[in-house]
């Protein structure tokens, strides 16, 4: 007879910090009420690109299983369309727990994070340039932080909004852009990532 | 009637034909558009991956300003994601206390405050809604007989932050394109996402949605699809050329705003409405519409 492989995971293996940390942010207790309906992977428009459907990341986090979780494609699969929050029958705040995971692999320096983190840092870093998003300069940032020779590609897409006026070389900015920074200074203590 | 304006920072660029169509559209019927004093990007979905307070005080900014300036709380932007922010920020400051102490703390930084009391809109409810169909009717010179549109309204904007309406199949835009006189078609993706900033992460996955999105408006024969926010006409508009190249098809249908499509109904000239900086032409749309004013 052959031997038991083990496929179930054993509550000693929880992560509780991990659960911890997910249950602590504003609506993540709601969690606990998903039935695993299946109604977000149903309604994302993204789930046959993701490795794990959204109801499966679900039953992963109330497993504390950390690990695969904020390794897992799905969260950067998530284009925050609010679809499957729209749809949840147990009003769970799906998307802003994606968010959540995404912030927290970005911290953990996750290698799946690495395009979005890119994007996320070159958007922050105009931003807190100019108090606003400078469209061109962030696509030119974004495109030398992550594949300068693969983004010649984009030369004829980025031709044609050139050509019609639609991306500038310059862009607006906050007069006050001292206390925007003071503020968001501010935000990033209290926020704590 | 009289709205603070958030353009949000695409209208600045990729999505500048969007502003000039809003400000030509306004200016007919009616309505003033004061621009937020020194407004502040919204934070996209970007900030949200990085620090979620953060992305609730560059909101709370925005609002804080409108709200000190005293002169009417209604704040009016075009775009579904600073929509969604503005809406989303204002949710969560009153559900949430330690949020509120917190974006409340970090606004005092640099000398703000914001207490609640702004409504914020989406540019298309402030037409259908307060100007309303029977005014814009009124003013139509030039209506959009024969034209089917397919409406997409995008995704965020009928979402839990959203209009009031229904958000699997909100109707608000299909009533104001037939008070154009144009037809809107059968559309069932009108809320179905384009895949936003994943066409910067994964552009794969983004194109497929576009493509779907395409396939469903060629489906019903529609001449053009309305749009209602700038991240959806860019990736539908700029990379109909990769779809095409990508799925083997020939689409060849122009991504148009709503607000210019009322424009051209207004009878205004398609050069102040920006018809010329759609990268999939739209330029015979406006004409034929045009020439039929002059028969």
């Amino acid at each position: 007879m052959r031997g038991v492989q083990q496929t179930v995971l054993y509550e000693e293996a929880m992560d509780h910090d991990f659960l911890d940390e997910v249950y602590g942010i504003p609506g993540g207790e709601k969690i606990k009420d998903c039935i695993q309906c299946g109604t977000c992977s149903g309604s994302c428009p993204v789930s046959w690109a993701m490795e794990e459907s959204p109801r499966q990341v679900f039953a992963m986090i109330r497993a504390g299983m950390r690990d695969r979780v904020l390794d897992s494609l799905t969260i950067w699969t998530c284009a925050s369309c609010y679809q499957c929050a729209e749809r949840c029958p147990q009003e769970i705040k799906i998307t802003d727990i994606m968010y959540m995971l995404k912030r927290m692999a970005i911290r953990e320096d996750r290698k799946r994070s690495r395009s979005a983190r890119a994007l996320s840092g070159c958007f922050v870093g105009v931003v807190n340039k100019y108090g606003r998003n400078r469209e061109t300069e962030l696509m030119v940032r974004f495109a030398l932080s992550t594949d300068p020779l693969g983004s010649i590609a984009l030369a004829p897409i980025g031709y044609s909004l050139f050509s019609r006026g639609r991306l500038p070389l310059t862009g607006g900015s906050v007069r006050d852009i001292q206390g925007l920074r003071k503020i968001i200074a501010k935000a990033q203590q209290l926020g704590g990532e | 009637m009289r709205y603070a304006y958030y353009p949000g920072c695409s209208v600045d660029a990729t999505a500048r034909h969007y502003g000039e169509s809003i400000h030509a559209v306004a200016e007919s019927l009616g309505v003033e558009l004061a621009e937020v004093d020194d407004w502040n990007c919204c934070g996209a979905t970007a900030y949200m991956n990085v620090n979620e307070v953060l992305s609730f005080c560059l909101s709370a900014r925005n609002l804080a300003i409108v709200a000190g300036k005293g002169n009417g709380k209604e704040l009016v932007t075009p775009c579904n994601a600073c929509f969604t922010n503005l809406r989303k920020t204002e949710a969560y400051l009153s559900q949430f206390p330690d949020i509120k102490d917190k974006v409340t703390r970090a606004l005092a930084e640099g000398g703000m405050k914001y207490d609640g009391g702004v409504t914020t809109k989406h540019f298309l409810q402030v037409l259908v809604e307060d100007v309303g169909l029977d005014r814009i009717k009124a003013g139509i010179k030039r209506p959009l007989t024969g034209l089917r549109v397919a409406p997409y309204y995008g995704c965020q904007i009928v979402r839990p932050y959203g209009i009031n309406d229904n958000p699997d199949n909100p109707v608000m835009m299909d009533k104001l394109l037939e008070t154009l006189g144009a037809t809107p078609t059968y559309y069932p993706m009108k809320v179905m996402c384009c895949g936003g900033s994943l066409m910067g992460t994964r552009e794969e996955v983004a194109i497929r949605l576009c493509r779907n999105l395409l396939l469903c408006a060629q489906q019903d024969k529609a001449d053009c699809i309305a749009v209602a926010c700038p991240l959806c006409q860019t990736n539908l508009d700029a990379y109909q050329a990769t779809v095409n190249r990508t799925y083997g098809t020939d689409f060849n249908i122009p991504i148009i705003y709503f607000t210019q499509l009322v424009g051209l109904a207004l009878g205004l000239k398609a050069d102040a409405l920006g018809i010329q900086r759609c990268i999939v032409p739209a330029a015979q749309i406006a004409a034929r519409y045009a020439q039929e004013v002059q028969r």
